[in-house]
């Protein structure tokens, strides 16, 4: 193994980062447009979308984690003890909220009575059977989770923007599409 | 007279041996369900009315006797999220307040093999009526007999969901209604 590959995540991990990035941060969206459209065709389809995208993501976070587990990062370039905590302790975080989020977005619809058939096609197995008081409390917890997700994922785009901007240490080559 | 009484006596007995089986039969709302099932965008989505009521006069003995009248609550039926019984009672889908009940009203029946029946007849919903067939199985068990089966129907017959929601890529038109009604003073099979 030289030192270039050494610098930098694999290949499969920098493509699931930012896939799943993108995924996520369109999720997102999504989900703070459409709870608040009336009911309306559009706001069905959006639903519905949203219900397949977040078990994509769920499903290629799986993989992810697999692939994080058997697959050493590289390592931590020179900072602050406090700042390589805070770091990782927002990718704990992240990593436990990609299952969180989803999984729970995925009970709350077998509470609301929706089961969840991914891209309208593959049925999945509800968790937990329609219970109104259930489905709300679901609902607020998905959504807080999100929220807290998006909190950590500014925290980390912020992290990164300050070792690429201010200390200019090339932290960002080692998750970078380009090979430096 | 003696006779004539005896005549009396004997038309009496016969009555009461036939009177199970011409009885109005009851309808026990607690232990019965109607269901339905849409389909949206793949996903099945369950429903039932809570409040329903029939008329049955029916002699398993004599099918094509049978009267079969049913009334169903329309504003009674219950989905999983409020969002959606909010929307079931709209102008687009049921429009509840205009037509609060959905009606059948049975035509022919026949016998269909053992303890199975098909029962024909109107079903009216939002002020369309239409033709269905109804297959029905019956089970007697400790005095009470239970009538289920399962039909489809489609939504768009009966102005269903209007506007945007006639797309039927997004709700299929098929909506399937399932039932299990349990009568008492059923006569035997």
């Amino acid at each position: 193994m030289n030192t270039a590959t050494a610098t930098r995540y694999s290949g499969i991990a920098i493509a699931l980062h930012w896939v799943l990035g993108l995924a996520i941060i369109g999720s997102f969206a999504m989900g703070v447009y459409m709870s608040d459209l009336a009911m309306s065709p559009t706001r069905l389809k959006l639903f519905n979308y949203h219900k397949w995208a977040g078990i994509t993501i769920l499903a290629l976070s799986a993989l992810r984690l697999l692939w994080r587990l058997t697959h050493r990062p590289p390592a931590d370039v020179a900072m602050p003890a406090w700042q390589a905590r805070v770091a990782h302790v927002t990718h704990l975080a992240l990593y436990a909220l990609f299952f969180a989020v989803p999984l729970v977005g995925w009970a709350y619809s077998s509470a609301a009575g929706f089961p969840v058939v991914v891209f309208g096609l593959l049925p999945l197995p509800d968790f937990v059977s329609p219970d109104k008081a259930l489905a709300e409390v679901l609902k607020a917890t998905h959504g807080n989770l999100a929220f807290l997700m998006a909190i950590l994922v500014l925290g980390h785009i912020a992290g990164a923007l300050k070792h690429q901007f201010i200390d200019r240490d090339g932290l960002l080559s080692r998750m970078s599409l380009r090979k430096a | 007279m003696k006779s004539q009484h005896l005549l009396a006596t004997a038309l009496a007995a016969l009555a009461c041996a036939a009177a199970p089986a011409f009885a109005q039969q009851k309808l026990l709302p607690a232990q019965s369900e109607i269901s339905f099932t849409s389909k949206q965008m793949g996903v099945p989505v369950d429903g039932k009315f809570k409040k329903f009521d029939a008329q049955v006069a029916f002699d398993p003995k004599k099918p094509e006797a049978a009267k079969i009248s049913f009334a169903i609550d329309i504003g009674s039926a219950s989905l999983g999220s409020a969002e959606t019984e909010a929307e079931l009672v709209k102008a687009e889908w049921f429009n509840t307040k205009a037509f609060p009940q959905a009606t059948f009203q049975s035509g022919a029946v026949k016998a269909a093999g053992p303890g199975k029946f098909e029962v024909a007849g109107k079903l009216a919903i939002k002020g369309a009526s239409h033709d269905v067939l109804v297959p029905v199985t019956l089970a007697q068990a400790g005095g009470t007999t239970t009538a289920s089966g399962v039909f489809t129907i489609k939504r768009l017959d009966f102005k269903i969901g209007e506007g945007d929601w006639k797309d039927t890529s997004m709700v299929a038109n098929d909506v399937q209604v399932k039932f299990k009604l349990t009568l008492s003073g059923v006569g035997a099979m």
